[in-house]
């Protein structure tokens, strides 16, 4: 129970944080038409593609000698770039196709 | 000072993201919002390269080798991909994302100070990154397999709900009493990274082909989720807004495609299509009635309405030039010539409104579910290509079919219906389909596209 306790109270403002971003983001994509599906999909999931930002910090924090870390950050950033990089560009790529008919 | 501009910086980056996102579910404003989010996370991504560390060696070589190779990789890949092939394309961008959130708890354990105490929210945060990374990595590897063919769905683990529940109690179990120990064993959490990856192919294994596209979108989700939880880790608000953000999107879009298909999700991930009703055996001794090129596009030529009706089919043959092809000579005629989009068409939501697009069908022509069923009973000639259990009515009279409940096109209403399929064997639910035998149908077999390029030939003739 202490542990449950402590896990809150440390993390209050994150929870708060947690919790709004919940309703906000149940909000803002609540009303797509079909035709948009993909894209959002493929969008969000470029996004999701943030966790680079944690192998960044974690390369960062690293001794210039742990190559086991380094290993493991560069993998981490590799595959997350090619998922950020990757995916705002197929989105990209399919959003540019609805523009062109649309005079 | 320099950690207030940081989290300033930050703030812009959400807003971006969230803005982006708001702009991406409105046709008009969808490209600017993808570009928006995509200078959010590059402004996010300069941030906490520049932002001055309190330890480390920052190690910039490693870094930029990682973003060098992992842009060229997925810049490339979003060039190269066909369209057809998009669903693939995001499943495996997908996985990757779920990879690195997987990575990164791995590498938190293995950084985890001795004599610290294990049980705390951080370890518990970091088990559950590693264990929804791992799912999402491994699952999203099955569901390409799936989507591409090579893995089919009749490869289903013996007992897969048994094993499952067994998987997730182990791994329970193992975390569990690992944070129970005084020091940190790293050998238990290789085991539950194991088991984690496991789970995540038994978990999507035994989920047919036809369901994928509600089973990436819930894989998308727990990517956002894994980001959040990493994000709750390294405090970080970036990751953690990013990922719920996606988590909350994932699971609206699977709730959408959940509800266009009319089950609830437990029955998507539990019930599967692996054993088709018993309904199939009595349609043994029918026989469909096979069309001609000639009497179909004389058909076609005088017809005032026609309707077409794209699925999975199409774009396996990439028909949908050629399709454009046929709706301009057709309307050239003087031929109404209309798309009718079941939600879950294709192997995506929105999968056939994409590929249509990029063959330069303009907007307008793309009926939804609900309007062409208002259409069907003053149409001509429906061709039906490559869709196969959106227009089959045992979803409405078989309370045995698997797929009962599901609103259909209603196509038979039509008064002649044209099925272009490649064989008579059933779609990728396994469901066989009555409207083949209908009294007002004919089958034109043969790969989509060049069935379509002779119809056009006839057409010509004519």
């Amino acid at each position: 129970m202490d542990l449950f306790y402590q896990l809150i109270g440390d993390n209050l403002t994150m929870i708060y944080i947690l919790v709004f971003i919940i309703f906000l983001g149940t909000e803002v994509i609540s009303n797509v038409p079909t035709v948009l599906h993909t894209p959002l999909m493929s969008g969000a999931n470029a996004i999701s593609g943030v966790v680079i930002i944690g192998a960044v910090l974690l390369i960062r924090q690293a001794s210039s000698d742990d190559y086991t870390i380094l290993t493991l950050g560069f993998f981490g950033i590799m595959l997350a770039m090619i998922n950020v990089a990757g995916g705002f560009a197929v989105t990209n790529r399919m959003l540019e196709m609805f523009k062109k008919k649309k005079k | 000072m320099e950690g207030t501009i940081t989290n300033f910086i930050y703030l812009i980056c959400i807003s971006l993201f969230i803005i982006g996102l708001k702009k991406l579910s409105s046709p008009d404003s969808a490209r600017t919002g993808n570009l928006l989010a995509a200078a959010g996370m590059i402004g996010a991504l300069i941030v906490t390269l520049i932002t001055p560390l309190p330890d480390g060696d920052n190690n910039y070589p490693w870094i930029a080798g990682g973003i060098l190779v992992g842009t060229i990789i997925g810049l490339v890949a979003a060039k190269k991909i066909k369209m057809t092939a998009m669903p693939e394309m995001v499943s495996i961008f997908n996985g990757l994302g779920g990879a690195c959130a997987m990575l990164l708890s791995i590498v938190e354990f293995y950084n985890h100070p001795s004599g610290e105490p294990l049980l705390s929210g951080q370890i518990i945060t970091t088990f559950f990154a590693l264990f929804v990374g791992s799912i999402s990595f491994t699952g999203s590897l099955v569901a390409y397999g799936k989507l591409d063919g090579f893995l089919r769905d009749s490869l289903v683990p013996p007992a897969p709900k048994v094993v499952n529940m067994l998987l997730l109690l182990i791994i329970l179990t193992v975390s569990v009493y690992t944070m129970l120990q005084p020091e940190l064993n790293f050998t238990y959490i290789m085991v539950v990274l194991i088991l984690s990856l496991i789970y995540g192919v038994t978990f999507v294994t035994p989920i047919g082909g036809g369901d994928m596209p509600v089973v990436i979108s819930l894989l998308n989700s727990f990517t956002g989720l894994g980001a959040a939880l990493a994000g709750l880790i390294y405090g970080n608000q970036v990751m953690l807004v990013g990922g719920v953000l996606v988590g909350a999107a994932g699971t609206i879009l699977t709730m959408l495609m959940c509800k266009a298909m009319n089950r609830s999700l437990l029955n998507v991930i539990v019930g599967g299509f692996t054993v088709s009703g018993g309904s199939t055996a009595e349609s043994g001794d029918q026989v469909a009635k096979v069309a001609t090129y000639a009497d179909t596009a004389i058909m076609l030529k005088y017809a005032q309405k026609v309707m077409v009706v794209p699925g999975y089919g199409m774009a396996v043959a990439q028909a949908q030039h050629t399709v454009h092809d046929l709706e301009k000579i057709l309307e050239a005629e003087g031929v109404s010539l209309k798309y009718a989009i079941h939600p879950v068409a294709g192997r995506m939501p929105g999968h056939m409104n994409v590929l249509l697009a990029e063959a330069d069908v303009p907007y307008p022509k793309l009926l939804d579910l609900d309007e062409a069923n208002r259409e069907f009973p003053s149409t001509d000639v429906v061709l039906v290509i490559g869709a196969n259990d959106v227009v089959n009515p045992a979803a409405k009279t078989d309370t045995a079919s698997p797929i009962y409940g599901m609103p259909i096109l209603d196509v038979e209403q039509a008064k002649n219906v044209i099925v272009l399929k490649r064989s008579m064997n059933p779609g990728y639910a396994g469901i066989q389909n009555q409207l083949f035998f209908g009294e007002r149908t004919r089958m034109l077999f043969g790969d989509a596209k060049s069935s379509i390029s002779k119809l056009i030939e006839e057409m010509n003739n004519v």
